[in-house]
Parts: C-alpha cells; sequence; structure tokens
C-alpha cells in the first residue's frame, strides 16, 4: 500500500497502527482500530461517512483529542521526529509551523475580534519571526497569493464582515503564512457553495503544489475529492477499508465503496428507488 | 378553469424582502396535487427564501400564494398552516433537544387539536421507518438519519397539502441521504403528497423532482422537466455552469 | 434482583417506556456527572451539613441559643462550650446553627421569588421584542442600578427590619440579571430553527414562552441561582452586621460577626467563628455553582 520507495530519507508523515479510544459513561469505545499511512509530498484523500474516524486520526497528530481519548501507535512521525512523545508545548510548536489544519468553519479559526489583517501579521510575526516593519506587507502579499481581490482593503475587515469563501481563503493565508510541511484539510469546503468549492479546492492544490507541501483532504464527498487526491484511503468504523488511485473511484472492488458510489442519486436514473448501503459485519473485522 | 381541480400550491410573483434587500424578485409557478417542483441553485440566490415565505416564516412579501385554490395571507390562521409543513435542513436544530420525539411529534396533534393522539404518534414512526423505542428518546440520542425522519414525521402528522423541503438531506452521509431520499418518494407515491424540494444539489432535485427550476439572483431563469435536462442549453450561464457541472460527475 | 441496581438501570435504559422515565433519566445523567468533579461534590457537603444541622436544630441536643448566662460570658471553647460563649453567655455553638436558619430562608425564598420572575420577564421580553422587550428592558435596568446593600437596608429601615423585609429587598435587586441572561438566550433561541419550525406548525406565542423558551432557559438560570446565593449569604450578613437585618435575640450570623467586633482580639471565637460559617456556605455554594456549570454546559475545556 505504500508507494514511497524505501529510500534514506523519511517519508513526511509516517504512521504505522494507529489506535485512538475514548472512555465514554458506556465503557471504552474505539474510534480508530489500526490506521497506517506513509506518505510523502503528495496529496492524499481520506474519505468516510460521520463516525469513520477520518477527523480524529489527524487531530491526534496536534493532540488534539481530549483527556478522555487514549492514542496509541506503534509509529507516528512527521519527517522522522516522533509525535507520540512530545509534550504538549513541544505538539503546540509543530502545530501551526510544520503541521496546518484548515477546518470547515473558518470563524472557528478566525478570531472574531480582530480584523484580518491583524491576525494575519501576528501569525508572521510569531511563526516566522518576521520583523515587524516587512510583516504588513508580507500579510498583503499572502492574500494576494489567495487571490483575494483588493487584499489591502480585506486588512482592515473583521471575519464576520466576508463571505465564507474568503475567510476559507484568509484562513488558508494565515496557515500558510507558517509555511508548513503539510497540510491538512478537513471538510474544509463542506459548509461553501458547490461552485465555490471547487475554487477553494484549486487554490489548496495549486499552493500545495506551489510550495511542495504535502496534503491530506479528509471529506465525505467521495466525488470531490477523487479530482484533487493522486491517493483515496476509504475509511469505515475506525479502519482502512481500501486505498484507491485518485481518478479511478469505478475501480473500486470493496463492497463498501461500490456501495456508497452506488447510492448517489445521479441525472443517469432519475426517479428509481436508490440502493441502500447494507452494512456488513465482517466489515469491522 | 373551473372544471380542472387548483393545483396544490400556486405562486404568483412572489417578491420577498429581507431587510432593505429584494431577495425574491417575481416567481411564479405551481404545484399539481401528486407534483414535485425541485428548485436548485447557489446559496443566495433566495431559493430556500420562498420556501419560508411560503411557510409563513418570512413576511415580508408581496404577491399571490395559493394552497389548493385558497389564498394564504402574510397572518396566517390555524388552518392556513396545516395547509403546508416544512423540513429543515439541519435536523438537530430543527428539533427542541429539551423534548422527547413524543412530545415533538404530539405538539402539532395538540396545537391543531386532533384526536387519537398516541395512535397517531405510533403510526407516524412506523410511515417513516423509525423503530418505536425511539420514542422517548431525546434528539441527542439519535442519529441524524432518525432525525430527519422525525422531522418528515412531524411535517406529515397534520396532512398538510404541500410538503416544503429545505437541502433535507444536505446535513446527511450519502447513505443516509439515500434511504431518507427513498423513504420521500415512497411517501410522495403512496399519498400523492406535493412538494417543493429545494438543493443545492442537481442530482438530489433531479432524482426526486419531475419539474426543475434554475434560480439566479431572486428569478427563476429557467424551469424544465427532468429528462430534457441532459444536453439542455438554459438562458442563464450561472445555470448553465450548475448544470454543467453536475453533468460531468 | 438488588432495588438500587433496577432503579439504576431503569433510569440510564436509552429506551425509556414513557416520558417521566425518559426525563427522570436525563437528571439521573446530570447528576452522575455532577458526581465526577470533586470540587461540586465537596460544595454540595458542604451545603448540604448546614442545611441539615439548621433542618434539625431544634432536635439537636444544643443549648438554648437565647439564655443568657452572665457568669459565663466570653468563655474561650472548651468541651463545655465547644465554640465558645459570647457577650451575653450564649452558647456560640447553639447560636451559630440556629443563625442558619434565617439565613438558608432568606437564600432559599429569595430565590423562589427572583427566578421566577427574572426568567418570565425576559423570556418575554426575549421572545416578543419590540416594545414589550423595551420597556421591561427598562425596567431591569432601573432595578439593577440601586446597589443591593444600600436598597435592602434602605427598605430595612423604611419597613423596620424582619426576615419579609429583608428577602424584598433583596429579591427586589435580585431579578433582573436573570431577566436579561433569560433575554438573551431566548433572542437567541427565537432564531432558532426549531422554534422556526414550532411556528410554522401554529405553535401560539404563549405556548413557545412555556414549552420551548423556558424550559431550555432553566438549566442555566439553575447555576446561576446557585452562583447567586453566596452573595444573598452576604448581604444578609451584611444586613445583620449592620443592625438592620432580624432584631434580637434571634441568632444571626452578621449580627454576631458585629457583637464581637470591639473584642475581636481578646476574645477572637465571638466573631471569627461565625464569620468562618459565613464563609462556609458561600463557599460551598460556589463550588456546587461552578460544577452545576461544567455539567449544565460544557462548553470549550
Amino acid at each position: 500500500m505504500n508507494h514511497i520507495p524505501r529510500d534514506s530519507a523519511p517519508p513526511l508523515l509516517d504512521i504505522d497502527n494507529l489506535r485512538i479510544s475514548f472512555q465514554t459513561a458506556h465503557g471504552r469505545t474505539e474510534a480508530v482500530r489500526g490506521i497506517s499511512l506513509r506518505m510523502g509530498r503528495e496529496r492524499v484523500a481520506v474519505v468516510g461517512e460521520s463516525g469513520s474516524g477520518k477527523s480524529i486520526t489527524f487531530r491526534s497528530l496536534f493532540g488534539l483529542l481530549p483527556a478522555t481519548a487514549s492514542v496509541r501507535a506503534d509509529r507516528m512521525q512527521l519527517q522522522g521526529q516522533d509525535l507520540l512523545s512530545l509534550d504538549r508545548r513541544d505538539l503546540r510548536a509543530i502545530r501551526g509551523r510544520r503541521i496546518g489544519m484548515v477546518v470547515q468553519d473558518p470563524k472557528q479559526g478566525l478570531d472574531p475580534l480582530m480584523t484580518i489583517g491583524r491576525q494575519l501579521i501576528e501569525m508572521l510575526r510569531l511563526h516566522r519571526k518576521v520583523p515587524a516593519a516587512g510583516a504588513y506587507q508580507r500579510a498583503v502579499e499572502l492574500l494576494a497569493e489567495v487571490h483575494i481581490r483588493d487584499p489591502k482593503r480585506v486588512m482592515g475587515l473583521y471575519p464576520h464582515e466576508v463571505s465564507g469563501g474568503m475567510a476559507q481563503r484568509a484562513m488558508l493565508a494565515m496557515i500558510l503564512s507558517a509555511e508548513p510541511e503539510l497540510l491538512i484539510a478537513d471538510e474544509a469546503t463542506s459548509a461553501l457553495d458547490a461552485v465555490v468549492r471547487h475554487r477553494i479546492l484549486d487554490l489548496i492544490e495549486e499552493q500545495v503544489r506551489l510550495r511542495g507541501m504535502g496534503l491530506v483532504l479528509i471529506s465525505h464527498d467521495l466525488d470531490l475529492v477523487a479530482r484533487y487526491a493522486d491517493r483515496i484511503l476509504v475509511m469505515y468504523a475506525g479502519r482502512v477499508m481500501e486505498e484507491l488511485r485518485g481518478g479511478e473511484l469505478s475501480a473500486a472492488q470493496h463492497p463498501y465503496t461500490r456501495g456508497l458510489l452506488a447510492c448517489r442519486p445521479s441525472l443517469d436514473h432519475p426517479g428509481q428507488d436508490l440502493p441502500v448501503l447494507q452494512r456488513e459485519a465482517s466489515w469491522l473485522q | 378553469m373551473a372544471a380542472v381541480n387548483p393545483p396544490a400550491l400556486r405562486i404568483d410573483q412572489l417578491i420577498v424582502q429581507r431587510g432593505s434587500a429584494q431577495v425574491v424578485n417575481g416567481v411564479s409557478f405551481s404545484v399539481p396535487h401528486g407534483g414535485s417542483l425541485g428548485i436548485v441553485g447557489e446559496s443566495g440566490c433566495g431559493k430556500s427564501t420562498i420556501l419560508r415565505a411560503v411557510a409563513g416564516i418570512d413576511t415580508q412579501w408581496t404577491g399571490r400564494i395559493e394552497i389548493a385554490g385558497r389564498p394564504i395571507g402574510v397572518q396566517r390562521s390555524l388552518a392556513d398552516r396545516r395547509a403546508m409543513q416544512m423540513v429543515f435542513q439541519d435536523p438537530l436544530a430543527a428539533l427542541n433537544p429539551s423534548h422527547t420525539i413524543d412530545e415533538i411529534l404530539r405538539e402539532p396533534l395538540i396545537v391543531h387539536r386532533m384526536p387519537d393522539q398516541d395512535a397517531r404518534i405510533v403510526q407516524a414512526l412506523q410511515t417513516v421507518a423509525l423503530p418505536l423505542a425511539v420514542r422517548f428518546r431525546f434528539p441527542g440520542q439519535l442519529s441524524g438519519g432518525q432525525r430527519q425522519r422525525v422531522c418528515i414525521a412531524r411535517a406529515l402528522l397534520v396532512e398538510p397539502q404541500v410538503l416544503l423541503l429545505d437541502e433535507p438531506t444536505s446535513a446527511l452521509d450519502v447513505s443516509v441521504q439515500a434511504e431518507v431520499l427513498n423513504l420521500l418518494s415512497r411517501l410522495r407515491r403512496e399519498r400523492q403528497q406535493a412538494f417543493v424540494l429545494v438543493s443545492h444539489d442537481l442530482h438530489v432535485v433531479a432524482h426526486m423532482c419531475d419539474q426543475i427550476a434554475f434560480m439566479v439572483g431572486g428569478q427563476f431563469t429557467d424551469v424544465l422537466s427532468r429528462d430534457r435536462l441532459r444536453g439542455a442549453t438554459l438562458h442563464h450561464p450561472e445555470a448553465q455552469r450548475l448544470l454543467d457541472a453536475a453533468l460531468t460527475h | 434482583m438488588n432495588p438500587s441496581s433496577t432503579l439504576r438501570q431503569w433510569l440510564a435504559s436509552d429506551t425509556p417506556a414513557t416520558r417521566t422515565q425518559a426525563k427522570l433519566g436525563a437528571i439521573y445523567r446530570l447528576a452522575r456527572r455532577f458526581l465526577t468533579h470533586p470540587i461540586g461534590v465537596l460544595g454540595l457537603a458542604m451545603v448540604a451539613s448546614i442545611v441539615l444541622a439548621a433542618g434539625l436544630a431544634p432536635w439537636l441536643p444544643l443549648a438554648d441559643p437565647i439564655a443568657q448566662s452572665l457568669d459565663q460570658r466570653l468563655l474561650p471553647p472548651s468541651a463545655a462550650h465547644w465554640l465558645g460563649t459570647d457577650t451575653l453567655g450564649r452558647d456560640i455553638l447553639a447560636r451559630v446553627v440556629h443563625g442558619a436558619r434565617p439565613t438558608l430562608a432568606i437564600v432559599a425564598l429569595v430565590l423562589v421569588i427572583s427566578v421566577p420572575v427574572g426568567l418570565l420577564v425576559g423570556a418575554a421580553a426575549g421572545l416578543w421584542g419590540g416594545w414589550i422587550d423595551a420597556v421591561l428592558m427598562r425596567v431591569a435596568d432601573v432595578f439593577l442600578a440601586f446597589p443591593r446593600l444600600i436598597l435592602a437596608i434602605a427598605v430595612a429601615a423604611a419597613l423596620s427590619a424582619g426576615l419579609w423585609t429583608a428577602v424584598i429587598a433583596i429579591a427586589a435587586t435580585g431579578w433582573p440579571p436573570y431577566a436579561r441572561v433569560a433575554r438573551a438566550e431566548i433572542a437567541a433561541l427565537r432564531r432558532s430553527e426549531f422554534v422556526q419550525a414550532a411556528r410554522a406548525i401554529g405553535v401560539s406565542p404563549l405556548r413557545l414562552l412555556f414549552r420551548h423558551a423556558l424550559p431550555l432557559s432553566l438549566p442555566s438560570a439553575f447555576v446561576r441561582a446557585a452562583l447567586d446565593a453566596p452573595g444573598i449569604v452576604l448581604i444578609v450578613a451584611g444586613l445583620g452586621f449592620l443592625g438592620v437585618g432580624l432584631p434580637p435575640p434571634q441568632p444571626e450570623w452578621g449580627a454576631m460577626v458585629a457583637e464581637g467586633r470591639a473584642i475581636v482580639f481578646e476574645a477572637w471565637w465571638v466573631s471569627t467563628l461565625p464569620g468562618i460559617m459565613i464563609l462556609w456556605l458561600s463557599l460551598g455554594f460556589n463550588f456546587v455553582g461552578d460544577a452545576m456549570r461544567d455539567v449544565v454546559d460544557p462548553g470549550v475545556k
């Protein structure tokens, strides 16, 4: 399942046998049951429905899980650096500086009380220690790089004053300002319009390509990510059911993936009852 | 004109204001009993606002709304309210988290003073294929698909002439969406229920509805039946973009 | 079959058969979450100990709280008098326990009056908006403008000191915060989809108020009531301290602190021990309120 040739340089992200469980009122529930992923500077899509564990898998890289979670893995490394043994402070340094995460609701990542410009400048000075004099100019450049027209005006706007798509671009600019090596987009476009969605994904893909970053696209939308990924991992109940090459969705073998593909409504067979996904207990093994 | 049955829903030159902006700029359509109209467009085009004006949630509108031939005004009587019901996009937000499912389903029966409440509640749960075990649970204890079924059951309890569906499956997983869409299709077949379905997803709309209206900037730019979609040339470039994007999948 | 475990199973069941079972089950789950907060449990124990002692006071083997014994004045804590005696030879332990009764009574009465009034006013303002909102909130502002202790003193002076005077005075300035928060919560709720769905069904505004808005504003009101209680305890003590609380010889913590003011260095126990009780009760309520807030609205960790 690994397309990275075994050479001397460590892969960008190396996860082996990741297991995450939560302590709840009803006992221990396992959310992730043995996920392995090795990736370089490529685009990997992780697709699954809610409850599949796809978001939790990558939030564990940052230490963003609640205290009731127990994270265990044989290996969890970022460019050779072990992530499991880091304490909170070191994990915070990694978060943002080396791995960036774009989330569904940009307003969550943006401080509502500060203008976009000010937050961007703060990010630049915090992560890359850009001196105050150059920070403003660099911030404007960043906004232009994410294709925001009239960046100087947007610098002075508050997050609630811009549209969802523009807020997402601003969020992306903030994340890119730290120049991370790996970008994780967790349902980054689910709250956006169909057309804006593609524009944002085009933008993410462009930036990732220009900067030589790795990209993990987490989504529940199979069709959407198929166009933007080199590899697609299909997750269900905390496990990877199948791995596909980008653009080759129709070659899916696993019944879960085929079931997901088949139950989508389509213009080709309108009106007929959609096949319902029958979940097999055997998939949980 | 009098010989023909009046349509379940008829809208004539509907204009809806939100604050100082005119969100819906003169929309007209009619839906016969057992018929279905889908409205597709980007967010902000005003499609949800049409539903909300018909449902009586948005009150700044002018024009004509008729249900089964009877005109409806901004002020709604109880009988008016019974004539149409709405299913919202986010089932979690559309259910009061502190009420049990039983209370949620009982409320429309109490408000409209309908008899045999227990029997109707049980039958409603069966109609939407929900197990009776969920009757006294809270919405937070149900899955997304189950919650949306509760919303559909609640809407159907008062036996409306028209069902208004605002992005009913957008918040659901694709496999759950398939189940809910099948349910809606079955209900339409069995009850000859007229409905208006709004979505940004043309696939969903084309699957469910005979007639499809494309909406841009507060107006319908094209209305066509679903078998004419492939290869259609639409009047507005944005609508064309929507159609092409959907067809290339 | 162990009866307590069947009860627990019945409460924790995820397929309740009746509405009562469902609601009781929800309360049970909240109670269990509360019990996982050690500070909250501590606070509950602190408050409960005082409530129990105060409730059972007439039957506990205590000395007479108002019996003076001038040859036993100002005795330090000993085996005969666990907390010593005051300037008139009265047993302080008995006075402290009996003194809890009016304090707790006033706290309870004030909350029972101010919370419902505040919630109703706030909910009405939030639900109807417009001029109703404006009028009700200005009325709330007027009452909010008065400093609580000063108003309480003024009312006590005007209406002659007593339990009900204190209750009226404190409740009069106590309800506006509940109204303001309820109004904000419910104004936000008004835009939520389930309220719109309810209106689309045809639910009347009155039913919206009593069956939707008010029940949802209750949990946070409980939390704020628990956090309000310490303030009330302190105001009652303050009134007593200033001599406008309950008339003597009724024991009251604030008055007891005042009595021992002049001799606080020679006979520390006369002022300090009632003071500690005030602290104990306030702190207990604070702990309970904090834990309740975490249970009701976990928010961001």
